[in-house]
């Protein structure tokens, strides 16, 4: 085994997604504290373009696998054993991201590896100790990981963005890939189109389950309608089939950048944050004094909505 | 057709609490059925109801608390129930996904579905992890974040819609057996009836034991160890308005104003 860290990164449609560049924040990092060397791994697309993007400072080693245009689990699994044989890395990391989901937990049972999701810090002291959350965001823990070899997910977000141009070996991973495996990818829709688009707007009303019932929208729409803002809202609102997709913000919905962005019965979880954290100013209505969407709003009121709603407009009306 | 599903019992915090140790209080938690489980018990049920599935059965691994969850879905429609339990379970801190992908593997194999869904994640710990583990511990095909499901029963072939990032859904085909890992808003689950209620007190829920499954103690090792739980340092710089409903709305209000975003 080497105390090197191994880094897949991740790519759609053509572009690099940004938690790549996280990655290889956070890897370098940890393969500072082994004394390792930092290698990336790059597998399908336009290998050498993102090879070269991918070639940042503190990156020792880019792998490319040219198999295929998009993520495909089953390519990614059996690039990711075989590179993990060749480099036997202390550390595997991932993207806690969608295309991660469906992958690095199958790769972490076949190279029977521990498996850490979504870490949101690291420290290393010989041994590995990754903080996560629990419980919707409301108390952090810390797992340590006793194995020689493991693998981990790192959640968006979290690590910067590594810059600068590394001077790293970049080559072909030679591997047979089967590719008749019995899942394909026939296609992408793109969905939440449709009469609004709520990224436009620069006073957004967004509520949430705190609204308990669609029978409460109203007191809502009034809300909106008094202060001519434009309606969002939390993903359970949409899976409740109460408002369309195109006004769900978060990491599945819209990502938004109001004015201001006042949020209403929402817990502030780390997928909808993901969607409305840039706006310029961030209010929150919670009863829960310790729900997490305090943590980045910039006013907030700790009370019910149904009492706080109505007297908001009364004062526009 | 056979499908199992697999239901967690999660806990929600109550607003204020305590930790004592590495867990939550016993007294501020509430414990539910996953959200995620919910639309997969949903989309089994329905599988069954619209033709391609002969049977449903739901397995949890959790203690004798857990029944109430898994009875809720027996009440939407699952025929039966397993519930794997076991005292050395009681001891680690961390169900990690290793270990409950090595207990849910013994039940396909004792079960043999044709289709296996889960939750995307757990509400309470999102390791977002076991399903697409469990996957390639018994050699089935997946998807994860399946938030649309169309099954050709001619073909045995699950046309799916995985739900990507930023309104982006991936279109995949899927050939059964399979694992999927359920989005919420993939379908309505419906509230159990209160004939759905009366019939799940009948219905069979199968204790398991480590033995029962054939496993030892050595299917639970685990390489992760929680060692802390605490709540996190707000970081919060907010404002807080201070006074009742109609003082605090004033306060907003003056605030959305100044911001020359409402009048
Ligand atoms: C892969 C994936 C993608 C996801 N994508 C998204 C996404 O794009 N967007 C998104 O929003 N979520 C997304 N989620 C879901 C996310 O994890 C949360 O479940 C969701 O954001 C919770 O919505 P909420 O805050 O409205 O509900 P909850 O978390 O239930 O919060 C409700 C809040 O309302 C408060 N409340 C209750 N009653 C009142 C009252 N009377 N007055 C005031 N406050 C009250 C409560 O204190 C609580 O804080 C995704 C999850 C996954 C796994
Ligand atoms: N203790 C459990 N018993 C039964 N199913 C579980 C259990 N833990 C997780 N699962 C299933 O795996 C899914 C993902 O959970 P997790 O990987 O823990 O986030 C859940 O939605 C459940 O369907």
């Amino acid at each position: 085994m080497s105390s090197d860290v191994l880094a897949v990164a991740e790519h759609r449609r053509g572009v690099l997604r940004d938690v790549s560049y996280e990655l290889i924040s956070a890897g370098e990092l940890l393969a500072d504290a082994t004394g390792g060397d930092l290698h990336v791994a790059i597998i399908g697309g336009d290998t050498e373009a993102f090879a070269d993007d991918l070639n940042r400072k503190g990156v020792d080693y880019v792998h490319t696998v040219s198999e295929g245009e998009e993520f495909n689990h089953d390519v990614h699994v059996q690039a990711v054993e075989a590179l993990h044989a060749e480099i036997d890395p202390e550390a595997l990391v991932m993207a806690n991201s969608v295309n991660g989901l469906d992958y690095a937990p199958a790769v972490a049972n076949s190279l029977d590896l521990p498996l850490v999701t979504d870490a949101v810090g690291l420290e290393y002291d010989g041994d590995l100790t990754v903080t996560r959350e629990m419980y919707g965001s409301k108390v952090e823990t810390t797992v340590e990981v006793s194995g020689d070899q493991y693998a981990v997910t790192f959640r968006g977000g979290e690590w910067p963005a590594a810059e600068g141009v590394g001077d790293a070996e970049i080559g072909e991973f030679d591997v047979d890939i089967d590719t008749d495996t019995g899942s394909s990818v026939t296609g992408f829709e793109e969905v939440g189109g449709g009469d609004v688009d709520i990224s436009e707007a620069d006073f957004i009303v967004s509520i949430g389950r705190g609204i308990e019932e669609e029978d409460n929208l109203p007191l809502i729409e009034d809300l909106v309608e008094a202060t001519d803002a434009t309606l969002a809202s939390s993903r359970p609102i949409v899976d409740s089939g109460w408002l369309p997709k195109n006004r769900q913000v978060g990491q599945s919905g819209k990502v938004v950048t109001p004015d201001v962005y006042l949020a209403i019965g929402i817990s502030g979880a780390v997928q909808h944050v993901a969607g409305m954290k840039g706006s310029d100013t961030i209010i929150a209505i919670n009863t829960d004094p310790n729900a997490p969407i305090f943590d980045i709003a910039d006013y907030g009121i700790v009370g019910d909505l149904f009492d706080v709603v109505p007297e908001l407009i009364e004062e526009f009306s | 057709m056979k499908v199992l599903v697999t239901v967690k019992e999660v806990a929600e915090v109550a607003d204020d609490f305590e930790i004592e140790g590495t867990e939550v209080g016993e007294r501020y938690l509430e414990y539910d059925l996953n959200e995620w489980d919910d639309y997969a018990v949903e989309e089994a049920v329905q599988l069954k109801e619209d033709g391609p599935a002969e049977e449903v059965v739901a397995v949890t691994i959790g203690p004798e608390r857990a029944e109430e969850t898994i009875r809720m879905a027996l009440a939407k429609g699952a025929d039966r129930a397993v519930r794997i339990w076991d005292d050395v379970l009681e001891e680690p801190d961390l169900l990690d996904v290793e270990t409950k992908t090595n207990l849910l593997a013994a039940v396909v194999e004792e079960e043999e579905p044709d289709l296996v869904l889960t939750g995307v994640q757990s509400g309470d710990d999102n390791f977002g992890a076991t399903g697409v583990s469990l996957a390639d511990e018994i050699g089935f095909q997946w998807a994860a974040v399946v938030n649309a499901l169309d099954y050709d029963h001619d073909e045995g072939v699950a046309h799916v819609h995985r739900e990507l990032e930023g309104g982006v859904e991936e279109l995949t085909d899927v050939e059964l057996p399979a694992v999927l890992t359920i989005q919420t808003g993939i379908n309505e689950p419906r509230y159990a009836s209160l004939r759905g209620i009366r019939q799940a007190q009948s219905k069979e829920i199968a204790p398991k034991s480590l033995a029962d499954l054939g496993l030892d103690a050595g299917a639970i090792e685990s390489e992760l160890d929680l060692t802390s739980m605490y709540e996190p340092e707000s970081e919060s710089d907010a404002t807080i308005f201070e006074g009742d409903a109609s003082e605090t709305a004033a306060q907003l209000a003056e605030v959305l104003r100044e911001k020359g975003v409402a009048e």
